[in-house]
């Protein structure tokens, strides 16, 4: 195996970290018997290995050690600057959410009290009971509730209350209002009262509907 | 930390390896205050690693105490598959890295930023100058050259002549630092240690020396 300088140079530094071929190093042995050239430029990065390898050649700046220890002793949250601060930033952040709560029940920003009673929570009818709503009105009755206005002729449309809830309706202070918080004082329509006794089972439409 | 830790004694006079075992296992049990013990001996190597990737002093010295206070706040996650010392470059090196991204501190043009990485290089100067002593590095000056001149290399020829030469890790070792395969480690320690050997040889040659006898090199034409 003959190597040329080019061939040389491109292995030098392996040549120097012995990791080249038993082959390759020998040639190259061979060509630096005969190529100053090339001795020059493996001498010279030999030289060039050997002085930067040495501990000597950088050293720290003044003080660093000191100052090394001084960072290594600050406390592991020490990413808030100190411990102190952690704390005090942590304390800051509970203020802030408790204020907010507070903030947020205050009489500034609480909802006011709904005031028809018609908007009061449907929560407690029971979700399977048929309710007949009408393409006019948002309000969900009971079926034959008289409070039910529909155009002439229309039929009321049947649906669970769950449903109508859903849909957006809201019940009937009159005929609905045994599940309502609010009492009102409304005149007594004849099926809304039959169905005020009944229990809170799924009721049927009366005939016609 | 406190007051100074006991010194840890181990009775072998050969025992750098066994000391180093035994502060490590002690930190990991929460005796933290013999971690500075620990990396001593790396302090410096840590900071010419951040240095060679920031090549400013402030910066690298802020680096490298990021990374050893980082190393001390993760140091139960290390193993001892890998050296201690290379764990700790690699915790430098990537801070380093993250910084010199930060920061967008790649301003300079230096020697070999152009060149193609897989193209041969032609060493420039030939001149012999096979017998330089180590005590030259008792100068100052002559430090601040060969500084200098790892300082004018491009980027990606630095951080592996750095870590490969000066920290003494392995190929693969520098291959991981750095995130890039074996294969260019050696394609850029090579680019490296012939731009180096062509930026000295003048200087190394005879003209930082003066009359200094051991200079015997001279130019083979």
């Amino acid at each position: 195996m003959v190597v040329n300088c080019e061939h040389v140079w491109k292995e030098i530094s392996n040549y120097l970290d012995d990791d080249v071929d038993a082959a390759t190093r020998a040639a190259m042995e061979a060509h630096f018997k005969e190529c100053k050239h090339c001795t020059a430029v493996l001498s010279g990065t030999r030289n060039v290995v050997e002085l930067y390898g040495d501990d000597r050649l950088f050293e720290l700046p003044a003080g660093f050690s000191r100052r090394l220890q001084r960072r290594l002793a600050q406390p592991i949250t020490s990413r808030f600057g100190s411990s102190r601060t952690f704390w005090m930033l942590a304390v800051a952040a509970v203020a802030l959410m408790v204020g907010s709560f507070s903030l947020a029940n205050s009489s500034v920003f609480r909802r006011p009290d709904v005031r028809s009673k018609l908007a009061q929570p449907a929560h407690k009818i029971p979700p399977a009971l048929m309710v007949a709503v009408s393409s006019e009105g948002r309000v969900f009755h009971v079926p034959g509730c008289k409070y039910l206005h529909k155009r002439e002729g229309e039929s009321p449309e049947l649906m669970t209350a769950s449903n109508a809830i859903k849909e957006g309706y809201v019940p009937c202070a009159r005929c609905l209002r045994q599940y309502l918080s609010a009492e009102v004082e409304c005149p007594r329509s004849r099926l809304g009262d039959e169905f005020a006794l009944r229990s809170q089972e799924p009721v049927a439409p009366p005939p016609g509907f | 930390m406190g007051s100074m830790p006991e010194r840890i004694q181990v009775r072998s006079a050969d025992s750098a390896d066994l000391r180093e075992q035994e502060l490590l296992r002690r930190v990991q049990a929460g005796e933290k205050q013999y971690f500075y013990e620990l990396v001593k001996p790396y302090e410096r190597r840590i900071y010419t690693a951040a240095f060679a990737i920031l090549r400013n002093e402030a910066d690298a010295e802020d680096a490298a105490q990021e990374a050893m206070f980082k190393a001390l706040t993760h140091i139960q996650q290390f193993r001892a598959e890998a050296r201690f010392s290379t764990w700790l470059t690699q915790i430098a090196v990537n801070e380093a890295l993250m910084r010199r991204r930060r920061a967008h501190s790649e301003i300079m043009e230096p020697i070999g930023e152009r060149q193609d990485e897989e193209g041969n290089y032609t060493p420039r100067d030939f001149a012999d100058w096979r017998e330089i002593p180590s005590e030259v590095l008792e100068r100052k000056e002559i430090r601040q050259k060969l500084t200098d001149a790892v300082g004018a290399l491009a980027q990606k020829y630095r951080e592996v002549f750095v870590l490969r030469d000066v920290q003494h890790l392995s190929i693969e070792e520098t291959a991981e630092a750095l995130g890039i395969s074996r294969a260019s480690v050696k394609t850029r320690l090579l680019r490296a240690r012939l731009m180096l050997r062509d930026l000295l040889a003048p200087g190394l040659n005879g003209s930082w020396f003066g009359k200094v006898p051991f200079m015997k090199g001279s130019k083979p034409w």
